[in-house]
């Protein structure tokens, strides 16, 4: 069960009695600026939602899992969200 | 210099630059669509979202956990947590 960009464009829309096409390209603006926010190591944060950050993997060493030989996984960056502690609350209290 | 921070009102004011809507809608697409996604979180329907990432709820089991300070052993009540995984797209633009 999920539900897809789409239907979140449709439900956006219905709520604010907007054009789809135009919460549409919102949506796209929000996502973009948050994805440009952190490739850029600024951190995200949706008071009431959570926040995005960027942390560092270490370089490290692993195996292929085919062919065993070992190979060098450089350094990268990963994406960490974490939940605001009001999301945390509803979560656990049902519907909030 | 700091980063500073991305937040709804700059999330916002982007909106408004490029759809020429006043702040105060944009302001109310921005909360509508993470309102939406809090929504449908609660709900336990995952949401996903081409080229960013999907947000999804999953459960953990109870476990036992001690307080740091007095050291006494308490159980962790089973409870939900939102987890995000970055699209391939976007893990490549914070590697960039």
């Amino acid at each position: 069960m999920s539900m897809l960009k789409k239907e979140l464009v449709d439900r956006i829309s219905d709520n604010l009695a907007l054009q789809k096409q135009d919460v549409s390209v919102a949506v796209d603006i929000i996502l973009d600026s948050m994805a440009e926010a952190l490739s850029e190591g600024r951190r995200v944060e949706l008071r009431g939602f959570g926040s995005f950050s960027t942390r560092k993997r270490k370089a490290r060493q692993t195996k292929n899992p085919r062919t065993g030989t070992m190979m060098d996984i450089g350094e990268r960056n990963t994406i960490h969200f974490t939940m605001s502690k009001s999301l945390k609350e509803s979560l656990i209290n049902g519907k909030g | 210099m700091k980063k500073h921070n991305l937040t709804r009102k700059e999330l916002a004011e982007a909106v408004s630059d490029k759809l020429g809507y006043p702040l105060s809608t944009c302001s109310d697409m921005v909360d509508s669509f993470f309102d939406t996604l809090k929504s449908s979180m609660l709900d336990g329907t995952s949401v996903k979202l081409v080229h960013f990432g999907t947000f999804s709820v999953r459960d953990k089991s109870p476990r036992k956990g001690r307080n740091p300070r007095t050291g006494e052993t308490i159980t962790i009540q089973e409870r939900q947590i939102v987890s995000f995984r970055p699209s391939k797209n976007l893990r490549a633009k914070v590697n960039e």
